[in-house]
């Protein structure tokens, strides 16, 4: 058998043009050893929803540089969360206020990572939330 | 509830994990694929292969819109991207060409990263064509990088092979440098809005009629003359693959392909390939299983400090190979 694999779905919900970002953290999640499923740029959270059912996976990252990340969020968690995938782990990178930080770990976010954060943070975050 | 249960009453989550199970080759994927094995041998699988970038998603993309809308079939798609052989990760984005295929629920993408072994990676595809199958998708779409083992193997996996091409990789067609163009039932030329259509499509056809001789060229009074044989006279049984051009970025070609895919189903239902082909898979897994476990039990029976031992032998030339063989079962798996 096989060792079980961290799948994960990177995807760009919202307007905002470009996914340079997320391209570098899917590459580090697959440096590190993971299945990077890329979606692509402008993603409804419908289409996110069913992208992470159909591939069955652990862990949501989202990129949203747009600021809509208090709309956008919840939206996406209260569909996976529909879909039955209540185990699954979201993570969020973009420019969130610190007041946004604190409600959005309320609302169950595995964690949030501003533009300072390292690929190391996240995969050390990422693997960490997995064990856990 | 029970899986195979659920996989049989449409429940999408509970086919999502099933596929992980089953491409895990855990217990529970086994059992599962046990369960259901008398619903398959239903769905039509098409292979699609060919060199990197040449547009297989987004020709994929457009296949399914097609068979959605027109024959309003169920659509499973299977894309394979490499493992990276150094760290085991992968990134697959083979999703990327497929957007509009999403909020569709007749519609199911799976991406599948090909891990280590190429025989692992064969059976993997083939028991999660089989859920999807038994689930009751009509059509199983496998997209997978040309060039390799793994190709010819998924290739013997389908009913149906599409090898697709593009003008402007360079000179050389890729499919003939790969090896690849003797699985191919249809060949597809995409990217045909480009440069270089021509020329392309005129390599393909020499090197298909060099596989599949139908024309007999003479040399008459020093000038060649090509003869084609007759339709009649032609062979009922030969398939020869049609060239088809597409434009996957605009749907241009589609419905044509469409009809090339319908045509190789037809001749393989009248000739007894579809039967042949079944026969030869099933015929495969079957000798797969019966190595692996003949395997298992020789590593159950068989204590691995002597395995070792012997190997040791082997390895300082004291005992060839084939005596090790005779030490090590001694009278085991008669
Ligand atoms: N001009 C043109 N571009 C196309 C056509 N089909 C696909 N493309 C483009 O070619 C690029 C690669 O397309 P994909 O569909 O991802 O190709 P692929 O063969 O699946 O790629 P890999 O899975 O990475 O091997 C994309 O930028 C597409 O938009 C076409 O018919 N014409
Ligand atoms: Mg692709």
């Amino acid at each position: 058998m096989t060792e079980k694999k961290i799948r994960v779905l990177v995807a760009k919900p919202g307007l905002d043009g470009h996914d340079r970002g997320a391209k570098v953290v899917a590459r580090a999640l697959r440096d590190a050893g993971m299945e990077v499923i890329y979606t692509g740029l402008r993603q409804t959270p419908e289409m996110i929803a069913e992208a992470a059912l159909q591939e069955d996976v652990d862990v949501v990252g989202l990129s949203i540089l747009s600021g809509a990340h208090m709309a956008l969020t919840p939206r996406i968690m209260e569909l996976l969360r529909a879909n039955g995938q209540t185990h699954v782990k979201v993570f969020l990178g973009g420019i969130i206020p610190d007041e946004d930080m604190l409600r959005l770990k309320e609302m169950g976010v595995a964690g949030v990572f501003g533009p300072g954060a390292s690929t190391e943070d996240i995969i050390r975050d990422v693997q960490t939330a997995m064990a856990g | 509830m029970n899986t195979s249960q659920a996989i049989l009453d449409g429940d999408r989550l509970a086919l999502a994990r099933l596929l992980t199970q089953v491409e895990n080759n855990s217990p529970a994927g086994r059992a599962a694929l046990i369960e259901l094995f008398p619903y398959t041998g239903q769905a039509h699988l098409i292979g699609v292969t060919g060199a990197p970038g040449t547009g297989k998603s987004s020709l994929v993309n457009q296949l399914a819109q097609h068979y959605r809308k027109v024959d309003d079939k169920r659509v499973a798609i299977v894309a394979v991207d490499p493992s990276s052989p150094f760290t085991g990760g992968a990134v697959l984005g083979d999703r990327v060409r497929m957007r509009d295929l999403s909020g569709d629920s007749g519609v199911f993408i799976r991406s599948m990263a090909s891990r280590g072994s190429l025989g692992g990676l064969a059976q993997a595809t083939a028991n999660m064509a089989q859920v999807f199958d038994a689930a009751g998708f009509d059509i199983i779409i496998v997209e997978t990088v040309g060039a390799g083992q793994s190709e010819v193997d998924i290739a013997r996996l389908a009913h149906t092979t599409l090898v697709v091409e593009a003008p402007g990789l360079g000179d050389d067609i890729q499919a003939i440098k790969a090896g690849i163009l003797e699985i191919a039932d249809i060949l597809v030329i995409n990217k045909a809005d480009r440069p270089g259509v021509e020329s392309a499509e005129k390599a393909l056809k020499s090197m298909l009629e060099l596989a599949h001789p139908t024309e007999r060229v003479f040399k008459h009074h020093g000038a060649y003359m090509s003869v084609s044989v007759p339709k009649e006279h032609a062979n009922p049984n030969l398939w020869i693959p049609p060239i088809q051009r597409t434009v996957s970025t605009e749907g241009k070609g589609i419905v044509e392909l469409a009809g090339a895919i319908a045509r190789h189903v037809e001749h393989l239902r009248q000739s007894g390939d579809w039967a042949a082909r079944e026969r030869t898979r099933l015929e495969a897994e079957l000798e797969a299983l019966i190595r692996d476990s003949l395997m298992n039990r020789f590593r159950e029976d068989v204590p691995q400090k002597q395995y070792e031992e012997v190997l040791e032998q082997v390895i300082q030339r004291r005992v060839s190979p084939w005596e090790a063989v005779k030490v090590l079962l001694n009278g085991r798996l008669k």
